[in-house]
């Protein structure tokens, strides 16, 4: 075997997640309940991918929704990585933007990051696990009003 | 995480398949085939009844970039580190120089805790297994794990113990920034 571009293009969570969802829905439908032992091997990996990136914010994200988030990006000149950190991790706190954008105390002002967290959290949507945690959080409150 | 990696190879029936679940050195973890762009004649070759065909295709590899923010769950720990698991993916280590400081290592309970200082005194952070970690990608490695000649054989069984099968790719991470650990260590409730 020959690799001829061990780096061919970048891909986004959300992409990966595309692939390996319609993947799982070909396998559905060819109902092939024949699997030899290496097929069954790729399932697991494929299957682990899936339930690993499925956790994460690219959960709800669409291409309308990547397209209006690279073009919103443009104004904040970040490289290419750093936009797609932004938009695998969706951050919601100016520490996590410090993590992802490379010295970012020299390249973005307070309000630029304030900015950027309100640009990416406005265009991404949340990910499931902020979900979760917000359903959460809404029980405790229901708890707490309840006299019994 | 996800690199699109352009490959061709040679394949008799079904090879392809079974051979791709698999770390391709210096590329990273297979994770599915993305398409096929081309596929050449298919050619016979003497004294070898199978049929061989040149085929080029794209995968789909997993291979963090340098510096990449993860956020993965803590395996275990033992004095080497930090164990962290993305579920597809098992070999990150969080070697003890890399944990916010300072850190110790609970013998007792085999778990690596952050002596985490405040006015009142240090306040202990353990780093449980199962909790969810946010780490920087700061190193990986790539050993080539291919069938190799009789000679490290020689040199495998003159040693006094069996040599440790090593993982074919590794990462090596970093929580030593601020927003870097346990996730429930920075959300504010």
């Amino acid at each position: 075997m020959e690799v001829k571009d061990a780096n061919s293009a970048l891909l986004s969570n959300y992409e990966v997640f595309q692939l390996l969802t319609d993947l799982k829905e070909q396998r559905k439908e060819s109902g092939k309940n024949k699997h030899s032992s290496g097929q069954q091997n790729l399932n697991t990996i494929t299957y682990e991918t899936l339930k690993y990136i499925s956790k994460t914010p690219c959960r709800h994200q669409s291409p309308e929704i990547v397209r209006e988030f690279l073009t919103a990006m443009k104004s904040h000149k970040l490289t290419k990585a750093e936009k797609l950190q932004l938009l695998n991790h969706r951050p919601m706190t100016a520490v996590e933007i410090q993590l992802m954008v490379e010295e970012s105390e020299e390249r973005l002002t307070e309000e630029q990051i304030e900015a950027l967290l309100h640009t990416v959290t406005s265009i991404l949507p949340a990910g499931p696990e902020a979900e979760q945690k917000k359903n959460t959080n809404d029980d405790v409150t229901m708890d707490e009003e309840d006299p019994a | 995480m996800g690199v699109l990696v352009f490959i061709h190879r040679t394949v008799g029936g079904d090879r392809l398949r079974r051979s791709q679940q698999e770390v391709v050195y210096n590329v990273g973890l297979c994770i599915c085939l993305f398409d096929i762009t081309k596929l050449e004649d298919a050619y016979v070759f003497p004294g070898d009844g199978a049929s061989h065909t040149k085929v080029h295709f794209r995968y789909v590899v997993f291979h963090p970039f340098l510096d990449e923010i993860l956020i993965g769950k803590i395996k275990g720990c033992s004095p080497e580190g930090v164990h962290v698991s993305l579920g597809f993916f098992d070999d990150i280590l969080l070697p003890p120089e890399s944990l916010q400081q300072p850190a110790k290592f609970d013998e007792a309970e085999q778990v690596w805790v952050w002596e985490y200082e405040t006015e009142e005194g240090a306040h202990d952070l353990y780093m449980d297994t199962g909790e969810e970690i946010r780490f920087r990608v700061v190193d990986e490695s790539f050993v080539d794990t291919s069938p190799t000649g009789p000679s490290s054989a020689e040199a495998a069984s003159s040693s006094e113990e069996l040599p440790k099968k090593e993982a074919p790719y590794t990462l090596v991470g970093s929580i030593s920034e601020p927003g870097l650990g346990l996730l429930s260590w920075w959300t504010s409730s």
